[in-house]
């Protein structure tokens, strides 16, 4: 389809806000640094996450599986190929890992999917620390002249690429039949929709970005193992991040993404212990407060103000 | 044949807790995630009466379980009745469910972890080598094998004899038509989830007598729970407990003969053979 | 019959013990209008069901133009030109009438995408009786135009078959009226039709030919007048005692 007026002014105001957010590492080069490349990785993360669950309502718990994959590939592979081709074959192996996840599990229902996917990473992290004790081998370093500003500047193209990305996957008809598979799938079945292919297709790019997102960030941690690439809590996060957010649009993650941010960073730096309390108080708040996050709360109000201006 | 033993005894257990779980998502429809803090809790309750008044853990459950079944059934009443009223599909009520328990799995760790810290906890109760066809077992695991299958037992004869199991097991085949013949639905769902909740915890009493348990370990034990409920198929008593011994079994063949780091890895490659070949559970009708 | 468009041979569906279609046999020509009835539980959504690819069948082959079709998932059936309405309304419930019909024209028989989709979509809401309401929310309609909504859906991919469950159902006299309309000019418009249908008004005035079922199997067809005056068929509705 051609492009609006308002399309083009829309994409120029992105790319405006995101040549300013390019700047950041000009103006600080510590704390709010290390902050800002927080907020682009889940930035990206939570985005891409909501493209197939938000849709489809298929909570996918994968996150750090792939995450870890991709660190893996950048730590093995630092020393024999260049970043950039790492990154994407970080992304084509994460895509077909999801492919594979997919075809196993998103022909059966929600929770069949929500408990694999929970699993998932667990089931990597055991298999590579097995493969790890038996090699001799404990931990990968990671050396590169890749500094902070250059992870961020990455992770940030990144996230530009995926809200391109998932803006052009909402005009698509995959899109299209994605909305229609998550209203009902039994009717989009009878419109003619492959609904196992579309579905699978989708899921590959949040499959992808995490693991991008992961090869990206590997060179940060300089010493890579296991337990610390495949952290299960970066799962959830991302799911509270784009929920609270509302995963309904394209920038509901990122209202979600901000302020957890800081307040995880507020909490782990005052009380470092409560930080799964924290998590688990968000769900709930999700779940009995904020059903369709700040987006749905955004329209209602929006509503409400459209209605009494009208009388 | 040793690993064998050792295998069914840690699948008895493995029946109870996961019977707990089968009977929160068969009746009440609440896939509970925060299934394994409920477990870890019972051990908690079982390790400190034991190092405090030296209670014995067989004891210890006829406390746990009233504990238990209380904390579930306001749970329910509280939390999670409310999503199922407002719930307007399945898939709604499915994606709540989850969310909201997921929710109450990490306060629950949150809340252990202050009150008792992040350290492993075990306790030595009746460590002592017991003979049995010739190798020699752990008194404290024959011991939960035995409560475990005197537990489920009674269940089973429960649910298929008396007046509110029958009742039970009607709303787990068909919720519409059991509530049609004067079933009342609410009140038994929030009876099977404590009922669930109280299973679970026993068998966290049970399985602190012999396995280190720590704040966050729960999550495990959901995962093997949902993996053995979907194995052996939802509301399916004998299939569960079919599919809790194939589990202790393939856990101990992995972590004697491979490698004990790989058990979860392994119970996962059965639950992808499962959800690949037999989705609808090991005994579940083929639906054609 | 050569010219079949859909033919059904020993068609059977088990659930568990139960048969709830048992070697169903029978051929729709092509422009046809049949109607599939029998009594509440008798078979025939699921014999529909069966048809769209809805459930799979426990034996016997459906077959579109000669090519066997069943065992095929419902989208490839959609594909090859069948489409369907279903008993009880289904509707995509974030979208508003439009996207609604356009939903039906994406994936289907014959695809349309983009301003042509729309247009499309457009142009049946009119046929439907819908002109101007495209923009409306789902919650805005009443019974019959929900109907009408999913019958736009079903017609936007172009379909050759089309499988009414129920579709005139719960409509008033006036509207069973337009609704009666509507269905013979898609029959004119060179559609095949098969609906399960109770309404016997309807069945008289639109049916060539009925097929009648009973606890899952076929016990009379004919033209509509000779099924409703067959006397199984009679027993079949009433019980043994009135017949």
């Amino acid at each position: 389809m051609s492009l609006t007026a308002t399309d083009i002014r829309n994409l120029c105001l992105s790319a405006l806000a995101l040549g300013i957010c390019a700047l950041l590492p000009f103006g600080d080069n510590g704390y709010w640094l290390g902050l800002g490349v927080t907020i682009a990785m889940f930035t990206a993360l939570a985005t891409s996450w909501a493209l197939f669950s938000g849709p489809t309502h298929y909570i996918s718990l994968a996150t750090a599986a792939f995450f870890g994959v991709g660190t893996y590939v950048t730590g093995l592979g630092i020393e024999t190929l260049p970043f950039w081709a790492l990154v994407i074959l970080a992304g084509g192996i994460g895509a077909v890992l999801a492919a594979l996840v997919g075809l196993a599990t998103l022909r059966l229902s929600g929770v069949y999917f929500v408990i694999f996917t929970l699993g998932l990473a667990e089931l990597v992290r055991q298999a590579i620390t097995w493969v790890q004790n038996n090699s001799g081998q404990k931990g990968l370093y990671v050396l590169t002249d890749l500094d902070e500003a250059g992870i961020y500047w990455w992770l940030l193209g990144l996230t530009a690429l995926v809200l391109l990305g998932g803006w052009m996957i909402g005009r698509s008809r995959l899109g299209f039949a994605l909305r229609i598979i998550g209203d009902d799938e039994t009717v989009a079945a009878h419109s003619g929709i492959n609904t196992a292919r579309a579905k699978v297709l989708l899921f590959m790019v949040p499959g992808a970005v995490a693991a991008m997102t992961g090869a990206i960030l590997a060179p940060r941690y300089v010493y890579i193992e296991p337990s610390l690439a495949f952290a299960p809590i970066l799962s959830f996060q991302v799911v509270i991040m784009a929920l609270l957010g509302g995963a309904s649009r394209l920038w509901g993650p990122l209202v979600g993404v901000i302020p957890f941010t800081f307040l995880l960073e507020a909490v782990s730096s005052n009380f470092p212990n409560q930080t799964t309390l924290v998590i688990g108080i968000a769900f709930l708040v999700i779940v009995y407060l904020l059903p369709k996050g700040f987006v749905g709360l955004l329209d209602a109000v929006l509503h409400r103000i459209n209605k009494t201006g009208a009388v | 044949m040793d690993i064998l033993i050792t295998g069914i005894l840690l699948g008895g257990t493995y029946a109870l807790i996961a019977m707990g779980l089968n009977l929160q998502y068969g009746v009440a429809r609440i896939m509970n995630l925060a299934n394994g803090e409920i477990l870890v809790a019972g051990g908690y309750f079982a390790f400190i009466a034991y190092t405090a008044t030296q209670l014995s853990p067989i004891l210890t459950i006829f406390l746990v379980a009233p504990l238990a079944f209380a904390l579930n059934w306001l749970i329910y009443r509280v939390m999670l009745q409310p999503l199922v009223t407002r719930a307007k599909t399945r898939g709604q009520l499915e994606t709540d469910s989850i969310l909201a328990t997921f929710g109450l799995s990490f306060i629950g760790v949150g809340l252990m972890l202050s009150f008792f810290g992040g350290d492993y906890f075990s306790y030595s109760f009746m460590a002592v080598p017991l003979e049995l066809l010739g190798n020699t077992y752990g008194a404290n695991r024959v011991i939960s094998f035995v409560m475990a299958v005197l537990i489920c037992g009674a269940l089973y004869l429960w649910l298929n004899w008396s007046r509110p199991g029958l009742s039970i097991r009607a709303i787990a085949t068909a919720p519409a038509a059991a509530r049609l013949v004067g079933i009342d639905v609410k009140h038994l769902s929030a009876l099977a989830f404590a009922l669930g909740g109280a299973v679970t915890a026993v068998g966290g009493a049970l399985i602190s007598t012999y396995l280190t348990l720590d704040a966050s370990t729960g999550v495990v034990f959901t995962l093997k729970a949902l993996i053995i409920v979907i194995m052996g198929g939802v509301g399916d008593v004998r299939g569960t407990i079919v599919a809790a011994l194939l589990l202790g079994i393939l856990e101990t063949v992995v972590a004697s003969l491979l490698d004990p780091g790989l058990t979860l890895a392994a119970a996962y490659v059965m639950f992808l053979g499962i959800l690949l070949f037999r989705p609808q559970g090991l005994f579940g009708k083929k639906p054609t | 019959m050569a010219s079949s468009v859909l033919s059904l041979r020993g068609v059977t569906k088990r659930f568990g013990g139960l048969v709830a279609v048992n070697a169903m046999d029978f051929d729709v020509a092509e422009r046809e209008v049949v109607g599939l009835l029998g009594p509440n539980g008798s078979g025939k959504s699921t014999t529909l069901n069966l048809v769209s690819g809805a459930l799979p069948l426990s034996s016997g082959s459906v077959s579109l133009w000669g090519s066997r079709i069943s065992g095929l998932p419902a989208q490839t059936i959609n594909r090859k030109g069948v489409s369907r309405t279903f008993q009880l309304v289904r509707l995509l419930a974030s979208m508003n009438v439009r996207e609604n019909v356009v939903a039906g024209a994406v994936f289907g028989h014959r695809r349309r995408w983009g301003r042509d989709a729309y247009d499309h979509a457009e142009m049946l809401l009119e046929k439907v009786g819908l002109g101007g309401k495209g923009d409306m929310a789902l919650g805005q309609l009443t019974y019959i135009d929900t109907k009408r909504v999913e019958l736009a859906r079903c017609l936007a991919s172009d379909p050759k078959v089309l499988l009414l469950d129920e579709w005139l159902a719960g409509l008033n006299p006036t509207e069973l009226q337009i609704g009666i309309t509507l269905i013979k000019s898609l029959r004119d418009e060179g559609r095949t039709i098969i609906l399960v249908e109770h309404v016997m008004d309807a069945i008289r005035s639109l049916c060539d030919r009925c097929v009648v079922m009973a606890a899952g199997a076929k016990i009379a067809q004919g033209t509509p007048s000779e099924v409703l005056s067959d006397k199984e068929v009679i027993r079949a509705y009433l019980g043994d005692d009135d017949a």
